[in-house]
């Protein structure tokens, strides 16, 4: 008798399986439909998909694990995890911005829209906002402005004003501007090419404004150059900072202790997991991004 | 009515499926009803605390991952004092297992971990990264039989060996392990493997070798469930490559009891719900009203060994 019926779904690349959520879970597996799917660049993508009520949770500096398909003859066998680049509550959408760099993001930049992306999530701890800080910072370079561009939006809903200092190599890939704009952000771009976004410079940049008073809090992500000059000058100052941190990742909720990295706290290194205990930490304790 | 439950000694699991150990903690109940579970297998525990390995400390392979993570630990009496009462919310019974340096200190971990709350005691002594002589016991079958002994003197709670499918004979280690006094066997931990990125030249793990696991080991962990039930009588779990139902019955006829799973847990979090879903659909469907009639159920007991023979009869 040949029976060529699947109990349950065979190992394919993007399947959902078809579980009832219990309503305490915070997280979910879930089948979304890409909404569009563009890019920015070269190197940069820009995905919209829609969202159930429970990814709408997300907070700025959270994250999604997703299931990317291949681009290759190949399977992937990670998820990749992406922070969320917008967060759309009323329209139930979620946006990413993502850099191409290996398999897991090629596959991911072959969706197209109308096909489904199983993604889990919201996970982790994202960004906070303390309701006495006037002005905030926000220094990020790359593709880690994407994770820095909610939780601007987040500060300035709240009437905090914030000053983005976006690096990049060149104007191509000063990600985000608009959105920065849109926010309301008083803008600093800095580039390789001009020389502006030399060290110096930037250090420069960050103590004008703490001079100015424009500096209560600082938030960086994608540069362990400009990570390395906001958690000095943060100490020096007194001026409390953020960063969203990365690893390779397997299970992305705790339990597999891949995600590892190395903290200083009160003098002592320790290991903390950046799905769970991160991907946000306190800059002060952090080593290297 | 079907019967999903099956029998592990003196313990009765709802289902057969269960996490492997590494591969899951309560901090999956923020996305599964864990009480849909076998049973709860926790994270290995030695007596101190232990860093674990230096990252990376995975890597996608073809088939599934590599991983050394190196047994991290925030010791014993942090899994006493907040880890066991922290599973003992959930129903299901909890398979506590441990890991030590030495012949001595195991025993002494077997001593100190047998108290309420701890339904089985798993002993992970298969490691693979474990250095020579640190741990990794079930690579010799003498080895073996001197930790489970130990183990079996301090307690009487249901004993599980969990063996390495790195041993050169791996029947006799289990032969070894239940003529010890193990109540059940776990077949198996990770194989030995590496990764070279051949961009930089480096390793892809931080611990440089470290141990597979998902689909690609399934047919050859399957094989030694297979070989092994047929030489012991106590039960084994299965643990190696599972990512759906069927991969669950195939072990169950191989000679497996129950099975653990690990790897899909990672790319699926939801895998070990739908796969106990399935496990009721395709019994359902086959008309199987005991899910556990399917242990050893594989029909290979007619099968023909003269090769004319068994061609001429259309095999």
């Amino acid at each position: 008798m040949q029976d060529f019926h699947y109990a349950s779904q065979p190992f394919v690349v993007g399947r959902s399986t078809d579980t009832d959520f219990p309503a305490c879970t915070t997280v979910e597996e879930t089948l979304t439909t890409v909404l569009s799917h563009e890019w920015v660049n070269d190197e940069y993508k820009h995905m919209v998909v829609t969202a159930s009520p429970k990814a709408l949770t997300v907070k700025p500096g959270q994250f999604f694990h997703i299931l990317c398909p291949s681009s290759d003859e190949g399977d992937l066998w990670f998820r990749r995890p992406q922070s969320v680049y917008a967060i759309d509550r009323e329209g139930g959408r979620l946006e990413f911005l993502y850099k191409c760099v290996g398999r897991g993001t090629h596959g991911l930049a072959t969706l197209k829209p109308g096909e489904n992306c199983n993604i889990l999530g919201p996970l982790g701890i994202g960004f906070t906002v303390d309701s006495a800080w006037k002005n905030i910072v926000v220094l990020g370079r790359g593709v880690g402005l994407a994770t820095l561009a909610p939780i601007s939006q987040m500060a300035g809903d709240a009437g905090v004003g914030v000053t983005a200092i976006l690096s990049a190599r060149n104007k191509e890939y000063l990600l985000s501007h608009e959105r920065f704009e849109k926010i309301g952000a008083s803008i600093v771009p800095v580039t390789d090419d001009d020389g502006s976004s030399d060290i110096q410079n930037v250090e420069r940049i960050l103590l004008e404004l703490i001079a100015a008073a424009r500096a209560d809090a600082f938030y960086t992500c994608g540069s362990n150059r400009l990570f390395q000059v906001m958690k000095r000058l943060g100490a020096q100052h007194g001026i409390p900072g953020q960063i969203a941190m990365e690893q390779i990742m397997a299970c992305g909720l705790g339990p597999c202790y891949v995600c590892v990295k190395t903290f200083e706290v009160n003098g002592e290194r320790v290991l903390r997991r950046v799905c769970v205990e991160g991907p946000v930490f306190d800059i002060q304790e952090a080593v290297g991004c | 009515m079907l019967d999903l439950s099956v029998r592990i000694g003196q313990v009765e699991l709802q289902n057969p499926v269960m996490p492997a150990s590494g591969a899951f903690s309560t901090e999956y109940a923020s996305v599964i009803d864990i009480n849909r579970l076998g049973a709860l297998v926790a994270k290995t525990v030695s007596r101190n605390f232990r860093a674990g390995n230096p990252p990376p400390r995975a890597a996608e392979v073809e088939g599934g991952m590599i991983n050394s993570i190196g047994l991290p630990t925030k010791g014993l009496q942090y899994f006493l004092d907040a880890q066991l009462p922290d599973y003992k919310q959930y129903s299901p019974p909890l398979v506590a297992s441990i890991s030590a340096e030495d012949a001595d200190d195991f025993q002494a971990m077997a001593r100190d971990i047998n108290v309420p709350g701890v339904d089985v005691i798993e002993i992970n002594i298969s490691c693979p990264t474990r250095k020579p002589g640190g741990g990794n016991f079930a690579l010799h079958a003498e080895h073996a039989h001197d930790i489970v002994t130990r183990v079996r003197a301090e307690t009487d709670k249901p004993i599980w060996a969990k063996l390495s499918p790195n041993a050169g004979e791996i029947v006799d280690v289990a032969m070894a392990a239940e003529d010890a006094g193990a109540d059940a066997l776990t077949v198996a931990n990770t194989i030995l493997a590496m990764k070279i990125n051949v961009n930089t030249f480096r390793p892809a793990l931080g611990n440089k070798i470290g141990g597979m696991s998902g689909p690609a080991v399934k047919p050859i962990v399957l094989r030694m469930v297979y070989q092994i039930s047929k030489a012991v009588s106590v039960p084994i779990i299965g643990c190696g490559g599972i990512s759906n139902a069927e991969d669950v019955i195939e072990y169950m006829l191989a000679g497996a009891s129950a099975v653990e799973i690990g790897y899909v847990n990672f790319r699926n979090p939801t895998a070990m719900i739908s796969i106990i879903n399935g496990l009721e659909d395709w019994c359902n469907k086959r008309g199987i009203r005991r899910i556990a009639d399917l242990t050893g159920a594989v029909r290979d007991g007619d099968m023909e060994t003269d090769t004319y023979v068994a061609a001429a009869q259309g095999f």
